[in-house]
C-alpha cells in the first residue's frame, strides 16, 4: 500500500484526469445539463438571498416536519435519476438485437443497471418511507418532536451525503458494474479493480449510518413519547407498521454494515473473507447480504401497508376493519421476514430439506399479507367510498400487489425457482411488488398528507392523470417481462440475438414511456397545485375528515405541533374528539419546551462524504485528515450542552390566535 | 405504559371526556432506551462477525491453526484486565450515585487505564502474530480472527476516547443530569464490550486451541 510513495500519489491517490469520462457523450451531456442547472440554482439562491433562510430554517433545523420534507424532496429528486437509468435500459433492450448493438456499450450498461437498483432502493424508496415516517409519527402519537432531534437532522444529512457521493460517481470515475448487491468474487479486487465498487461501498456505509440512527430514533419516539392514554393497541395503524419497520431497520442494517465492512477489508487489505482462494467463502457474502436484504423489502412495504390502512379507513368513512388482526399480521410479517432469506438463492445447493424450509416459510408470509388485503376489502365493504386520488392509488395497489404476490409464491417453490431464478420473470415479480406496492403507496401517502404539510391540496386532474399513466404504464412495462422470463431470458443482458423476442422488449419500452408521462404529470401536478394554492387551500387542518391526531392541528402544523398535548381515550382519537364536540382552547397557553437547531449534522455529513471520497480514490493523507476532523467535530459537538429553549406563551398565543381567526372564516 | 393506563379516562367537571393535558407535559427521556437499542444493533455486527468466524474458523489454507498461534496465558491476562475494568466502572457508578465527583473521576480514570492495558496487550498479540507470518491475509481463519478481535479492539479504543472526553466534561460541568446520563450510557457500552469479550475468549481462543 505504501510502496513507491510520492507526493502526487499521496494527495490524489489514483485520481487522475482519466477519471473524468470525456470519451462518453451521454455522460458528458448529462454533466453539462446538471452543471448548467446547478449553477442556475446557485445563482438564483444567491440572487434572492435564500442561503440564510435555507441554512437556518431547513439545513440546521431539527424540526421533524422539515426533516421529513427534506427526506421526501431527496427521494423525489433521486427518483428522476433512477428513472433516467430505467428508461435508458428499456431503450437499449428495445433496439439491441442482431447486428444492432444499441447505443450503450456493455461497460456502461452494467453501471446503469447497478446504479438503478441501488438508487431506487436506498435513495428513493428509503428516503421517501423515512420522510413520511418522520413527518407523521410525532403528529400521530401527539408529541412535539422525535426522541433525539439532533440525531434526526444528522441521519437525514448522512442519507443525503450517501446519495451525493453516489451521484459523484457519475462524473468522476465510474460506478459498480456488479448488480445492486455486489456479489463477490465479481465485486472483489481481482474482478473489479476500479473505483466503482468502492463508490458503492462508501455511499451505502454513509447512508446506512443515517438509516440505522433514524430507526433507533423513531423506535424510541414511538415507545416513549406517545400522548397520555395512547396504549399500544390504540396507536394509529401507520404508527404500528412504522414501529415494526424500525424494529426491522435496527435489526437488519447492522448486518449490511458488517458485510460491506468485510468486503471493504477484502478489497483494501487483501483479506480472504469472500475470495475463491485462501479459504474464503463467497456464498457467505450472499447469505449475509440477504439476511439484511430480505427484511429490507419489508422495511419498505410495512409503512406503506400502514399508509393504505389510513387511507382506506378515511375514504370509506369507516373505522379500519380488523384493527387487531392488522396489528398482529404486521408483527407476524416482521418476525417471518427473518426466516426466508435463503429463497433468494435456492440454487446455492443447500439441499432439499433446507430449501423446503425456506420455501414453506416464504409461502407462509402470504397468509398475514392476504389477511391485510381482506381487511382493506372489508373496510371498503358497505363504506361510503370517495374515489379521490389517494384512494385510486390504493385500489391500483390492491389489484397489482395481489398479482405480484402470487408470482412471488410461484417463485417460492424451489423447483420452479431453479428454472426461473435470475430470469426476467423475477425482475417482473419484484417490480410488481415494489412499484405496485411501495411506490403506489408512497404516491398515495404524499397526496393524502400533502395538505397537512403545505396547507394546500394537490390538483385532482393532474393527480388522476399521473395515476392512470403509472398504472397502465406499469402493466405495459412489466407484463412482457413475465413472458420473456418464462421463455428463459435472463436479467442484466445488453444485447440479444433472437429477433423473435424484440416485440416484447418494445412493448416494455412503450410502458416505460407511459410511466415517464406519469412522472411528468406528477411534477406538473406539484407546480399547478402551487400556483393554485389559494383555491386549493386547506384552512381547517382536516380536509378529508380524518380520524387520527395529525388532522387535529393546523395545516401546516405550528413548530410545536400541539399547543396542548392531546389525551387519548380510544383508537381514532381525532374522530372521537370530533364526535364528542371537542372545542379547541383559545386561551390559557403555556410556554413550550423545544430543541434548538444545530449546524453539526450537515457539517459531520460533509466531512464523512469527503472522507468517503478520499478512501475511494486511495488519497490516504486526505482520508486520515478528514477522519480525524470527523471525530474531532463530533467530540466538539458533545461539549454543547445548550440544546433547548422555550417558546414563550405569548408566541404560542399569537400563533393560536391567528388560527382562531382562520377557522372563524371557514 | 403505567401513565397511559392511569389516565385512560380523565374527565372534566361536567363529566365530559378530557381531551387535552392542560399543564406542561414532558414525555419520558428516551436516551437510555435509545442507547440500549444502539447496543443491540452493535451486537448484531458482532453476531455477523461471529457467524463469519464460525464459517471460516477451520479454513487454514495451509497456514497456521489456532492451536499453533494462540497464547492462552497472554489472553488470560488480557481478559482479567477487561473484566477488572468492568468492576472499576461499577465503582465509578457507585461514586456517581453518591454524588461524589472526585471518586467518580478516579474510578473512571482507573477504568481507562485498564482498558488501555487491554488494548496494549492486544496490539502486542497482533504484532507478534504478524511478525511470525500469521497475517490477516494468510487464510480465511486469520481473516475472520483479526476482523472479530480487531473490531472488538476498535470498540474498546472508541470507549477510551469517549471516557477521556467524559472526564473533561465531568470536570467542567460536574454531575449534572446530562452528564450522569452520559456516564450511564458509557457504562452500558463498557459492560457490553465485556460480554462480547467473554464470547470472543470462549469461542475464538478456548475453542480455537482444540484440535
Amino acid at each position: 500500500m505504501f510502496e513507491n510513495l510520492d507526493l502526487t500519489k499521496l494527495i490524489f491517490g489514483r485520481l487522475t484526469w482519466d477519471a473524468i469520462p470525456f470519451h462518453d457523450p451521454i455522460i458528458l451531456a448529462t454533466f453539462a445539463v446538471v452543471a448548467v442547472g446547478g449553477v442556475a440554482m446557485l445563482v438564483a439562491l444567491t440572487r434572492y438571498k435564500l442561503w440564510g433562510y435555507l441554512w437556518t430554517e431547513w439545513f440546521t433545523s431539527i424540526d421533524h416536519k422539515k426533516i421529513g420534507i427534506m427526506y421526501i424532496i431527496l427521494g423525489l429528486v433521486m427518483l428522476l435519476r433512477g428513472f433516467a437509468d430505467a428508461i435508458m435500459m428499456r431503450l437499449q433492450q428495445a433496439f439491441a438485437f442482431g447486428d444492432n448493438m444499441g447505443y450503450l456499450p456493455p461497460d456502461h450498461y452494467d453501471q446503469i443497471f447497478t446504479a438503478h437498483g441501488v438508487i431506487m432502493i436506498f435513495f428513493v424508496a428509503m428516503p421517501l418511507v423515512t420522510g413520511i415516517m418522520n413527518y407523521l409519527i410525532p403528529l400521530q402519537i401527539g408529541t412535539r418532536d422525535v426522541a433525539f432531534p439532533f440525531l434526526n437532522n444528522f441521519s437525514f444529512w448522512m442519507t443525503a451525503g450517501g446519495a451525493a457521493l453516489m451521484m459523484v460517481s457519475l462524473f468522476v470515475g465510474e460506478f459498480a458494474k456488479t448488480g445492486w448487491l455486489a456479489y463477490p468474487p465479481l465485486s472483489g479486487i481481482l474482478q473489479s479493480p476500479g473505483v466503482g465498487v468502492d463508490y458503492y461501498i462508501w455511499s451505502l456505509q454513509i447512508a446506512g449510518v443515517g438509516t440505522l440512527l433514524s430507526g433507533i430514533n423513531l423506535l424510541v419516539t414511538i415507545v416513549k413519547m406517545r400522548a397520555p392514554g395512547m396504549s399500544l393497541m390504540k396507536m394509529p395503524v401507520f404508527t404500528w407498521t412504522s414501529l415494526c419497520t424500525n424494529v426491522l431497520i435496527v435489526a437488519a442494517f447492522p448486518v449490511l454494515t458488517a458485510v460491506l465492512g468485510m468486503l471493504t477489508l477484502d478489497r483494501y487489505l487483501g483479506t480472504a473473507f469472500f475470495t475463491n482462494d485462501m479459504g474464503g467463502n463467497a456464498m457467505m457474502y450472499v447469505n449475509l447480504i440477504w439476511i439484511w436484504g430480505h427484511p429490507e423489502v419489508y422495511i419498505l412495504i410495512l409503512p406503506v401497508f400502514g399508509i393504505f390502512s389510513e387511507i382506506v379507513a378515511t375514504y370509506s368513512r369507516k373505522p379500519l376493519f380488523g384493527y387487531t388482526s392488522m396489528v398482529y399480521a404486521t408483527v407476524v410479517i416482521t418476525v417471518l421476514s427473518y426466516l426466508v432469506w435463503l429463497h433468494h438463492f435456492f440454487t446455492m445447493g443447500s439441499g432439499a430439506s433446507v430449501n423446503s424450509f425456506f420455501g414453506i416459510t416464504t409461502m407462509i408470509i402470504s397468509i398475514p399479507t392476504g389477511a391485510k388485503i381482506f381487511n382493506w376489502l372489508f373496510t371498503m365493504f358497505r363504506g361510503r367510498i370517495k374515489f379521490d386520488v389517494p384512494m385510486l392509488w390504493t385500489l391500483g395497489f390492491m389489484v397489482t400487489f395481489v398479482i405480484g404476490g402470487m408470482t412471488g409464491v410461484l417463485l417460492a417453490v424451489p423447483p420452479v425457482d431453479f428454472v426461473l431464478h435470475n430470469s426476467l420473470f423475477l425482475i417482473a415479480h419484484f417490480h410488481n411488488v415494489i412499484i405496485g406496492g411501495v411506490l403506489f403507496g408512497l404516491f398515495a401517502g404524499i397526496t393524502y398528507w400533502f395538505p397537512k404539510a403545505t396547507g394546500y391540496k394537490l390538483d385532482e386532474f393532474w393527480g388522476k392523470l399521473s395515476f392512470w399513466f403509472w398504472l397502465i404504464g406499469f402493466y405495459f412495462a412489466f407484463m412482457p417481462l413475465y413472458v420473456l422470463g418464462l421463455m428463459g431470458v435472463t436479467r442484466r443482458v445488453s444485447h440479444f440475438e433472437d429477433q423473435s423476442l424484440q416485440i416484447w422488449f418494445q412493448i416494455a419500452a412503450f410502458g416505460a414511456v407511459l410511466i415517464a408521462v406519469g412522472i411528468a404529470a406528477f411534477l406538473i401536478q406539484l407546480i399547478v397545485s402551487f400556483r393554485r394554492r389559494e383555491a386549493l387551500a386547506d384552512e381547517t387542518g382536516d380536509p378529508w375528515d380524518g380520524r387520527t391526531l395529525e388532522w387535529s392541528t393546523s395545516s401546516p402544523p405550528p413548530p410545536y405541533n400541539f399547543a396542548f398535548t392531546p389525551r387519548v381515550h380510544d383508537l381514532d382519537a381525532w374522530w372521537q374528539m370530533k364526535q364528542h364536540g371537542f372545542k379547541r382552547p383559545e386561551s390559557g397557553f403555556i410556554p413550550i419546551h423545544m430543541p434548538k437547531g444545530t449546524w453539526a449534522g450537515i457539517v459531520l455529513s460533509a466531512i464523512s462524504v469527503a472522507c468517503g471520497f478520499a478512501l475511494i480514490w486511495h488519497m490516504w493523507l486526505a482520508a486520515a485528515v478528514t477522519f480525524v476532523a470527523l471525530i474531532g467535530t463530533a467530540i466538539y459537538h458533545t461539549f454543547n450542552y445548550d440544546r433547548d429553549y422555550y417558546i414563550p406563551a405569548e408566541e404560542v398565543e399569537r400563533i393560536e390566535a391567528e388560527r382562531t381567526k382562520v377557522l372563524a372564516n371557514v | 405504559m403505567s401513565e397511559a393506563t392511569m389516565t385512560a379516562d380523565v374527565k372534566t367537571q361536567d363529566g365530559q371526556l378530557e381531551f387535552l393535558v392542560k399543564g406542561d407535559h414532558h414525555p419520558q427521556n428516551g436516551t437510555l432506551l435509545g442507547f440500549w437499542l444502539y447496543l443491540m444493533s452493535d451486537c448484531l455486527i458482532f453476531a455477523a462477525l461471529f457467524a463469519t468466524y464460525g464459517v471460516l474458523a477451520r479454513s487454514y489454507a495451509g497456514g497456521p491453526t489456532g492451536m499453533e498461534v494462540f497464547d492462552l496465558s497472554l489472553v488470560a491476562i488480557n481478559t482479567s484486565f477487561l473484566l477488572l475494568s468492568s468492576i472499576t466502572y461499577g465503582f465509578a457508578m457507585l461514586q456517581m450515585q453518591a454524588n461524589r465527583l472526585k471518586g467518580t473521576l478516579f474510578w473512571l480514570a482507573i477504568t481507562a487505564l485498564l482498558g488501555a492495558a487491554f488494548l496494549g496487550l492486544e496490539l502486542y498479540e497482533f504484532y507478534h502474530l504478524i511478525h511470525i507470518g500469521a497475517t490477516p491475509q494468510t487464510s480465511g481463519f486469520l481473516t475472520a480472527f483479526f476482523a472479530l478481535v480487531g473490531t472488538h479492539g476498535l470498540h474498546v479504543l472508541f470507549g477510551i476516547v469517549w471516557l477521556v472526553t467524559l472526564l473533561f466534561q465531568l470536570k467542567k460541568h460536574g454531575l449534572i443530569p446530562a452528564n450522569k446520563r452520559r456516564v450511564f450510557c458509557l457504562s452500558m457500552f463498557w459492560h457490553f464490550l465485556d460480554v462480547v469479550w467473554v464470547g470472543v475468549f470462549t469461542y475464538v481462543y478456548l475453542m480455537g486451541v482444540l484440535p
